[in-house]
């Protein structure tokens, strides 16, 4: 195996003899680990947006059998009609799957997995074994919580949001070991988490290149290392409480057992204690990546840097003080429903200054209409709108209204399909000549955003309208209600754009593998970017760079008046550059 | 690599003006940072619970055996203080003078879980388990004449055996990881004047067991 090593990398600059398992399999490098967390999302998103198509079939059509759907045990849908209570399982495991292993892993895993020593310039992470233990870690996690669905009694079916004492009791939900494996799963995701995130922290902190100041930093990287800290942060709460919650089932403790004195509430605090952090976190690297990719389609320098920065170090802040938000109808003291909904209504601040930063990058610039272009002005349409529904739910008065509906399935899904969603395609498109050393297709790319862009907005905008009428969410059977009637048309139209919408993702998937082995080689800089990510070959060796690079500005510096190309490399270094000033270590 | 050029123990190298910390003992900071979120969140579900009872809780000394832990407070405290005496023993170049305060943190440490685990099955035997106590013990006893309040022993049990669970669960991971380094670091002589960074690396992660215990001793066992 060695042999094969040696010889698949024998271009590039180190010497390579590590076998084929420690290359690909038990990788420590950074590079290799980003790509495994893509597949491994990528292939949750898949399953995550099965489960949704068979969610979708059940309300648009109700005790109709379901295509294929006879293919599913006896267990799950008899006949092709999905039971009550396979319907709870999908909803539960469609939200576990999409937050935590397809947009977190994709965000987090992937992005800062890939991206950080490539931008920052190190040769990899200050902790590459941790940094394997953490994608094994993610990886357990994901098939622990896969397997539950295939458990008698099948998964949990409390929501993702796993509220005691539903989640608690087994004879309150029906779920037996499936409710338990979600436990485990988290703790081990947590795990995976906590690990990933110490070490994106410690390598931006003490590992970037000379000439990297703090605020020459690509705000990915600064979205990412701000995210990090969320992550390191929250995520142990959310640890804390699935043990609890696991020794409420396998102990037989009263943490949120009322009979016994303990509260169902605290649940509730300290799932959203993590829960609203984690929302910024599935967020927060998206804006970091659309600021590269929209500065890169204007060919001009990003609005206002720093208050970029201090917009995503605002909204990190005041994401940790705002969780009640999610409570308002738990019982809560109004005064304190109150203080909640004002720091709530704050977060829209530093939201609109990167909304406007970011149209202020694009006027009158030089616009190139590039698919991760596309996918980043459609970020930015996207997230407005989930960002304006979101105001909705932070007032009180409305929310007590609109709580538990499908309203809120639209603002989420505005956000973390039209945000997140469309902020990774283009990330993936865009980077995908540096994983893979191959463009993707430039046409059907194209293709795909359209579609999808149509189709998404033909899915989940109506659920505005379903949820301002008062559709439940999570319910099982709209026609049973009487004032839902006039609207089941309408939960016609969203099912078919729904289906339309997953099948527009076969283009994609097929382009991604398809350009992975037949796509045009990729040049050394495809976007005429500035990132240092672009002065290394594609796909980069183990290592990234012979030497570190030096940089000599920030990352932004498009059409620089007088330059002979309208992009200008952190690292190329002009007649007026002065070399940076060394840290003491430097001395050696 | 370019790093190897600089010591072990400082910043990496070539680098942008950091901090002026290794990355091992910052990466050991951040975890730390990490670790306190866990703790409060058991112990801040602890203080809500018991707060918010509605019952009177369980008087301290009754249940649990303050003497006891009080001495494995003092043991693990000491182990704390040997830790302290091996780092400044290999900072000052003496290995071997290390090497024998590592062993005694470790037995310290070891000493610590063996003595909760006797706390713990001496507990199960009367009665005390995380669901509360139960039936036909010598602890239902104590609930029936009123001793104890029942209403709030669920919960009693609840935090008690998390919160100091996985404080134990905790101080064995240190004891693994110093075992570790002790085998695998300190007797083939790896450690240095120049390097020692293993050692002030769980010497940090030590401290923070010690301190967490110290907290839960006093808010779990004497109030």
């Amino acid at each position: 195996m060695t042999t094969v090593a040696a010889t698949a990398h024998a271009a590039h600059a180190h010497h390579d003899d590590r076998s084929f398992i420690q290359k690909y399999i038990f990788s420590t490098d950074h590079k290799i680990i980003g790509i495994q967390f893509l597949f491994l999302s990528l292939f949750f998103l898949l399953v995550g947006g099965l489960l949704a198509m068979q969610i979708r079939w059940q309300l648009a059509y109700p005790g109709k059998p379901m295509p294929f759907g006879n293919l599913l045990p006896e267990t799950m849908a008899p006949g092709g009609i999905l039971l009550p209570e396979y319907y709870l399982q999908l909803v539960t495991m469609h939200g576990t799957f999409m937050v935590f292993f397809a947009i977190m892993l994709l965000l987090v895993g992937v992005y800062a997995n890939f991206l950080i020593p490539l931008k920052i310039g190190a040769h990899d992470m200050a902790f590459p074994r941790i940094n394997m233990a953490s994608f094994w870690s993610a990886f357990a996690s994901g098939a622990v919580m896969l397997a539950s669905l295939f458990v008698p009694e099948g998964s949990s079916r409390a929501g993702w949001t796993m509220y005691a004492p539903l989640s608690a009791r087994h004879d309150y939900s029906g779920a037996e070991f499936g409710q338990e494996m979600w436990s485990i799963s988290i703790i081990l995701f947590g795990l995976s988490s906590i690990l990933g995130s110490l070490n994106y922290i410690t390598t931006v902190i003490n590992n970037r290149c000379a000439g990297m100041t703090w605020f020459r930093m690509p705000l990915s990287v600064w979205a990412l290392f701000i995210t990090a800290i969320l992550g390191l942060l929250a995520v142990p709460v959310l640890a804390g409480a699935a043990i609890m919650l696991l020794f409420e089932q396998i102990l037989g403790t009263h943490f949120f057992d009322p009979a016994a004195g303990g509260q169902p509430i605290l649940w509730q605090h300290l799932f959203w204690f993590f829960g609203h952090p984690e929302v910024y976190i599935l967020i927060l690297p998206a804006m970091g990546m659309v600021s590269e990719l929209v500065a890169n389609g204007s060919r001009k320098p990003i609005f206002g840097y720093h208050s970029m920065v201090f917009a995503i170090a605002g909204i990190a802040f005041l994401g940790w003080i705002v969780w009640g938000h999610h409570m308002f109808v738990s019982g809560m003291n109004p005064t304190l429903g109150s203080s909640f909904m004002v720091s709530t209504l704050l977060i829209a601040v530093p939201s609109a200054i990167k909304v406007f930063n970011w149209m202020g990058t694009m006027w009158r610039g030089n616009l190139r209409f590039h698919v991760p272009m596309l996918h980043g002005v459609a970020f930015i349409a996207m997230f407005t709108i989930g960002g304006l529904s979101g105001i909705f739910m932070a007032a009180t008065p409305v929310d007590m209204f609109i709580h538990d509906t499908y309203f809120i399935v639209a603002h989420l899904h505005y956000v973390l399909f039209g945000g997140s969603l469309f902020a990774i395609f283009g990330a993936i498109v865009f980077w995908y000549p540096k994983m893979f050393g191959r463009m993707m297709n430039e046409g059907w790319g194209k293709v795909h955003f359209w579609l999808t862009f149509i189709f998404y907005n033909g899915t989940f905008f109506p659920m505005h309208i379903n949820g301002m009428a008062g559709h439940m969410r999570r319910l099982y059977d709209p026609t049973v209600y009487d004032f839902l009637k006039p609207y089941q048309p309408m939960n016609e139209f969203i099912t078919i754009c729904a289906f339309l919408l997953y099948g527009s993702q076969i283009i994609f998937f097929v382009n991604f593998w398809w350009s992975m082995f037949k796509g045009k080689k990729a040049p050394l800089n495809p976007w005429d970017d500035n990132g240092l990510e672009w002065s290394t070959p594609s796909p980069a060796p183990h290592g990234n760079w012979e030497t570190l690079p030096t940089v000599y500005r920030g990352p932004y510096e498009f059409s620089v008046p007088g330059a002979s190309e309208d992009y200008l490399p952190q690292n190329r270094k002009l007649p007026t550059d002065r070399d940076p000033v060394m840290s003491p270590a430097a001395g050696h | 690599m370019s790093q190897a050029m600089a010591g072990a123990m400082d910043p990496p190298f070539p680098a942008e003006r950091g901090i002026e910390v290794y990355n091992k003992k910052l990466g050991m900071w951040i975890f730390l940072a990490s670790e306190v979120m866990f703790f409060a969140a058991l112990i801040g579900s602890y203080v809500i619970l018991r707060f918010g009872a509605t019952g009177e809780w369980a008087k301290p000394g009754i249940v649990l055996s303050i003497q006891i832990t009080a001495f494995n407070t003092f043991l693990l405290i000491c182990s704390s203080v040997s830790m302290v005496k091996a780092y400044a023993a290999i900072q000052d170049g003496f290995p071997d003078k290390m090497k024998f305060w590592l062993l005694m943190t470790i037995l310290g440490g070891a000493c610590f879980v063996g003595i909760q685990v006797y706390e713990y099955i001496h507990l199960v035997e009367h009665g005390f388990v995380p669901s509360g106590f139960r039936e036909g013990s010598h602890l239902a006893e104590l609930v029936e004449n009123g001793t104890l309040p029942a209403a709030t022993m669920g919960l009693y049990g609840s935090t008690f055996y998390t919160m100091t669970g996985f404080h134990g669960f905790h101080v064995t991971c240190g004891v693994i990881a110093m075992l570790y380094l002790y085998l695998f670091k300190a007797l083939p002589g790896k450690y240095t004047s120049q390097d020692f960074g293993g050692i002030e690396v769980v010497g940090l992660y030590w401290h923070f067991v010690d301190l967490v215990w110290i907290i839960l001793f006093t808010i779990v066992y004497l109030v």
